[in-house]
């Protein structure tokens, strides 16, 4: 016969085992600080280098645009950077509790992460040559708030309440365009840090 | 199938087996590798216990190659998903009453 504690037992094992096999756990509250400072470097560089601070939707149409090769250079470093983190560190968690980091659920994470990024990087390069500049910013704090959102499925529920702070970021810059290039940086800068402080906090 | 005076199923006494229900749960389909992974298991035994599963009919097999390698699949049957659910629900009596 079992004793108390064994039941207790049982139930710890379903939990987790419910949870691990349909929850990718590796996230670490880092990837999400250093992201954070990268995308306020990209930030500050856009704004006090090349002076590109969109008030309105047609930025670039009645007054001189920085060098949007540049500009566009910069957004990348700035993601290429974060999702290298974020990768690295995964894994070094994974490999630290004897995990697969490249598993079924990470697999399921990141294509419910990638679909909605695509459809709104398409969406951005055409608004941008369209030339509504202004609209970017909002757009990648929308359509990757979307991707947080889908993605949190599969992960710690944090991560959908990040998705839902950056969409309403996003949508509330599409009003305050004078203000979008604040709120980026607030959404992706500081935002990304409280999630990530908030999480090593919890997690370690 | 045998249930005891408890109305805990006698077939997930082993937390192993637990375990396989507890990921078939929560994924329709699970193949053969990734349940290992899970488990932390060696072939033969995980083997042993989906046989005894599948033997109570609470899980279904599926067979099919990727290539030339063969690929197992399992889901659970409808039997093994209000078995599992009774089961959880017989665990949460137990521990209520003994609290």
């Amino acid at each position: 016969m079992k004793e108390e504690k064994d039941y207790i037992q049982d139930i710890a094992e379903i939990r987790s085992m419910m949870e691990h096999s349909s929850k990718f756990l590796s996230l670490s509250g880092w990837s999400g600080i250093m992201a954070g400072v990268y995308a306020l470097a990209g930030a500050f560089i856009v704004w006090m280098v090349y002076d590109f601070n969109p008030s309105y939707l047609l930025y670039g149409l009645f007054e001189p645009i920085p060098d949007v090769f540049e500009l566009f250079i910069i957004a990348m470093a700035v993601l290429v950077m974060a999702l290298v983190t974020a990768f690295f560190d995964s894994f070094r968690k994974a490999r630290s509790k004897g995990e697969k980091a490249w598993n079924a659920v990470s697999k399921k994470l990141l294509t419910n992460l990638a679909v909605p990024l695509v459809a709104g990087g398409v969406l951005i390069i055409a608004v941008a040559s369209a030339g509504l500049v202004g609209l970017v910013m909002p757009l990648t704090l929308i359509f990757y708030g979307l991707a947080l959102y889908n993605g949190g499925n599969f992960t710690y529920r944090a991560i959908k309440i990040l998705g839902v702070v950056q969409m309403f970021l996003g949508l509330l810059s599409c009003f305050f365009i004078e203000y979008s290039l604040l709120l980026w940086a607030f959404g992706f800068g500081i935002v990304h840090i409280i999630y990530g402080v908030y999480m090593f906090s919890k997690i370690r | 199938m045998k249930i005891s005076i408890t109305g805990l199923n006698k077939a997930f006494e082993s937390r192993i087996r637990l375990g396989i229900m507890s990921v078939l749960a929560v994924n329709d389909i699970i193949d053969f590798n990734r349940l290992k992974e899970y488990l932390d298991l060696t072939d033969g035994n995980l083997a042993s216990h989906l046989k005894a599963l599948e033997k109570e009919e609470f899980i279904m097999v599926e067979k099919s190659f990727v290539g030339k390698k063969p690929n197992t699949r399992y889901r659970l049957t409808k039997a093994g998903k209000k078995a599992f659910d009774d089961h959880l629900a017989a665990l949460e009596q137990l521990i209520h009453t003994q609290k």
